[in-house]
Parts: structure tokens; C-alpha cells; sequence
């Protein structure tokens, strides 16, 4: 079997599993709403300011977020013993981490679809003229975020205190791609929009190399 | 354990020279004055963690590579010394930066990318206290601490775009860096202290794990035989 096609068969258990509940959306989504208006008794800011800490307000809310749905998805998988199932599989490790990655990739853009809108209304900030670059942004941004956050779900599933580990693990790790795509993300919500190439690079610089450490030490997350 | 009290006391000599060379040997700095004295215990501290950092991450390749528990042995004993030496960083740095700067803290590019390394590592210590099996508990820390490596990079980049505060690189810096001859020998003879004394706490920590991984060895074992017995 190729890894793509095993890859996809796991996407899709991930979307039937989590299509039967909802459970994993449902609550990241409202999570990222009351962050979202957490932010407005915290600073109250003016459209001005919520401009200038708009793109800071919608890195941390998705980071957190990230860092609190991802656990489930290894975590899920220990509690029921399916881990061992989905070891005997003739899936290579790399497909499973590919594909659960992937899934959670659509999660946490099913969420910044219903945030993004969210943000822009309540702040007042429009982002319809720069929708397009900023979905480059987003895309970018959570395919670096979901990839180290799965490979991390799995060595959190390991340990103890799971729950509080992932963020611990994840949000250092995460620092410059957090960097990049606020700084990227506030060039696009600012008063005359652009898109600073140099911020992209290293994004895209981030999940290049993330990517490539997930697909070479994936083998060693997986073994028994 | 006659070796260990001699180097013991061979490093405390060194460092009471290092100090004594700071202090008095070198030369007072014209602008600075006394308090720029620290540097020599602050950057060479900055090298020795650099160094502690770069052995982890050796450490932890090679731990995946191998698959030998020494190096997973030798990874959490540099892990802990190079988050000391940050620390010391991390301490010496304000002190210095109060009178010089006006501000104990600055975002500026070291002094955050430190703050982030010493996060980094401290989260790889956590997670080791985390797992209880010693294979399992080495192969994710060696993961992660791949990760963290990777990332080191990418922080400085980020964080460099920014404008930076922090002195510029004044040994193998540009044409108009440079030391005068007494302070570099000072700051040559302190860096190689810190090294000196950063590779003995690597061996008497890669021993301590050894040692601890010992009892658990014998632990188990003796827990064995008295299930036999019954």
C-alpha cells in the first residue's frame, strides 16, 4: 500500500470518527470564540487598536487552540488500545502521522472559518479585500501548526499529565512560526494591507523543515 | 573517588583564577567601568550553554541512531548544565544591562532568543520527568529535543529581522570590533574555564544518571526474584 493512499484511508477514519460525535469541533470552536471575547474585556480595544493586535489576538487564540484539540489525537487512540490496531496495520508510521495530521489540519481550518468571520465583525475589522492572502497565511501557518502538534500529541500521549504537557511542548517550539505568521497576518490587517515576502519565507522556511523532521522521526514516535 | 575531590578542587582553583583575572587583571573599561567586568563570567557562561546545547542535540541523534541508552545518559546530563549556564545568562545579563541600558529586560534579539533556548530546555527537562519507562522516556526526549534544535535557527532569523540592542559581536566581529590584548586573554582564559567546568558537571551528572539507572536495573531485577520466590 502506498503511503498516500494509507495516509488517506486514516484522514478518512479521523473525519467518520470525529463526524459520529462532533465532540473535538464543537469545543475548539467555542473555545475560540470565548477567547475571541475574552480579548475585549481584557484590552476593550478601539477598531484602531484591535487592527494593530488583531493578527496577535488570532495567532494565540488558534496556538491555544491547537494546543488543546490536538491531544486527543493520540490520546483517543491509547484509551481504546486502537494504537496497537493502527501499528499492525500496513501503514507506515509516516501515513498515520501524515494523515491524522491532516485531519487535524481541516479541524482547525473548519475553526478559523467560523473565527475568522467572528473576529472581523465584532472588531470591526474588514478583511474581505485581503481574504485571499490571508487564507495563504492561515493555510501556512496551520500546516506548521498542526504537523509539529501532532507529532507532539503523540510523545504527550506518552507521558503523564498529558493535557498540560502538549502546550508546555508545543507553544515554545512554535515560537518563530508564531512570529512569522503574526507578522505576516498584521501586515495584511493593517491600514494599507501587504504582504511582507520575508515573513512568508519563514514560514514556509518552519514547515519545511518540520516536515521534514516529522517525516524522518516519525518511525521512532510509533514503535513498541 | 580521591579523582573526583582533586578535580574538584583543580575547578575551584580555575575559577578563583578566572575570577581574580576579571576582577583585577584586566584592564578597566572606558566607558563601563567595573560593571562591564561581568562580561567576562556572562558571555563565556553564554558560550559554555551554547555548547551545552549543541552536545544535547549530538546526544539525542545519536541516542536515535544507536539506540544506546548512554547517550540519552548523556543527553539529560548536558540538557541540565546548559539550562545552569543559561541561567547564569539569563541572571548576569540584567545585572549588567540595569546601570548600562536603564532597563533590566529588552526584547531585543539575544536576549530573547536565550530566554526562548532556556524555555526550550526546561520543557525537554520536564518531559523526561514525565515518562516512566527509560526507553520510551529517551526515544520522545530525543525527539523533542531534535525539534528544539530545529527551531533555534528559525527563532534567531525571526527574532534578527527585528532591530537588535544587544552589542555587537566584538570577538570575530566586523573590522571595527576588537578587544585590547589583556582583555582578550582574560576573556579567552574565562571562556575556557566555563568550558572546562561545564564538561566536569556533564560527567559527574552522565555518572549520576548511570548510577540511577543502575538501582532501577537492580530494582526490577530484585523485584523478579521475589515474585520467583513466592
Amino acid at each position: 500500500m502506498s503511503s498516500a493512499r494509507a495516509a488517506a484511508i486514516v484522514l478518512g477514519k479521523e473525519i467518520r470518527a470525529e463526524m459520529r460525535t462532533r465532540e473535538l469541533l464543537q469545543t475548539t470552536v467555542v473555545f475560540t470564540l470565548i477567547v475571541v471575547t475574552l480579548f475585549n474585556f481584557a484590552f476593550e480595544p478601539t477598531p484602531d487598536e484591535a487592527r494593530r493586535f488583531g493578527a496577535g489576538l488570532i495567532w494565540i487564540t488558534l496556538l491555544f487552540a491547537g494546543s488543546l484539540m490536538l491531544n486527543p489525537s493520540f490520546v483517543r487512540e491509547q484509551a481504546n488500545d486502537t494504537i496497537y490496531a493502527l501499528r499492525m496495520s500496513p501503514a507506515s508510521a509516516f501515513a498515520i502521522v501524515f494523515g491524522k495530521s491532516a485531519a487535524n489540519f481541516i479541524f482547525l481550518g473548519i475553526t478559523e472559518v467560523i473565527l475568522l468571520p467572528a473576529f472581523s465583525l465584532l472588531y470591526n475589522v474588514p478583511v474581505q479585500p485581503v481574504l485571499g492572502r490571508l487564507a495563504f497565511i492561515l493555510f501556512l501557518g496551520t500546516f506548521g501548526l498542526v504537523m509539529v502538534g501532532t507529532v507532539f500529541s503523540a510523545v504527550a500521549a506518552q507521558a503523564r499529565m498529558r493535557e498540560l504537557l502538549l502546550p508546555l511542548l508545543l507553544l515554545p517550539v512554535l515560537i518563530p512560526l508564531m512570529f512569522a505568521a503574526v507578522e505576516a497576518t498584521a501586515g495584511l490587517l493593517a491600514e494599507s494591507p501587504a504582504l511582507d515576502r520575508t515573513w512568508v519565507s519563514v514560514l514556509a522556511a518552519f514547515d519545511v523543515i518540520f516536515f521534514t523532521a516529522s517525516w524522518l522521526l516519525c518511525d521512532y514516535l510509533l514503535e513498541e | 573517588m580521591k579523582r573526583y575531590a582533586l578535580v574538584s578542587f583543580l575547578m575551584a582553583a580555575l575559577l578563583f583564577c578566572a575570577g581574580y583575572a576579571a576582577l583585577f587583571v584586566a584592564p578597566d573599561e572606558s566607558t563601563m567601568h567595573a560593571i562591564q567586568r561581568i562580561f567576562y563570567f556572562h558571555a563565556s557562561s553564554g558560550w559554555a550553554a551554547m555548547e551545552g546545547s549543541a552536545i544535547v542535540f549530538a546526544a539525542n541523534v545519536l541516542f536515535l541512531l544507536k539506540r544506546d541508552l548512554k547517550w540519552d545518559w548523556l543527553g539529560v546530563a548536558s540538557a541540565e548544565v546548559s539550562v545552569a549556564f543559561w541561567t547564569v545568562v539569563l541572571i548576569t545579563g540584567p545585572i549588567w544591562a540595569h546601570p548600562v541600558w536603564g532597563v533590566w529586560w529588552t526584547w531585543d534579539a539575544r536576549l530573547t532568543l536565550s530566554l526562548v533556548i532556556w524555555l526550550l530546555y526546561v520543557a525537554y527537562l520536564i518531559l523526561r520527568t514525565l515518562v516512566n519507562d527509560p526507553e520510551r522516556r529517551a526515544v520522545v526526549s530525543a525527539i523533542f529535543g531534535v525539534f528544539v534544535f530545529l527551531g533555534v535557527p528559525l527563532d534567531y532569523l525571526s527574532i534578527r529581522i527585528w532591530r537588535t540592542q544587544h552589542p555587537q559581536p566584538v570577538v570575530f566581529g566586523g573590522a571595527n570590533s576588537g578587544l585590547d590584548p589583556t582583555m582578550a586573554k582574560v576573556f579567552f582564559f574565562c571562556s575556557g574555564v566555563m568550558t572546562v567546568l561545564m564538561i566536569v558537571l556533564i560527567r559527574q551528572r552522565y555518572r549520576l544518571e548511570r548510577l540511577r539507572h543502575e538501582v532501577e536495573t537492580l530494582n526490577l531485577a530484585a523485584e523478579e526474584r521475589a515474585e520467583v520466590v513466592r
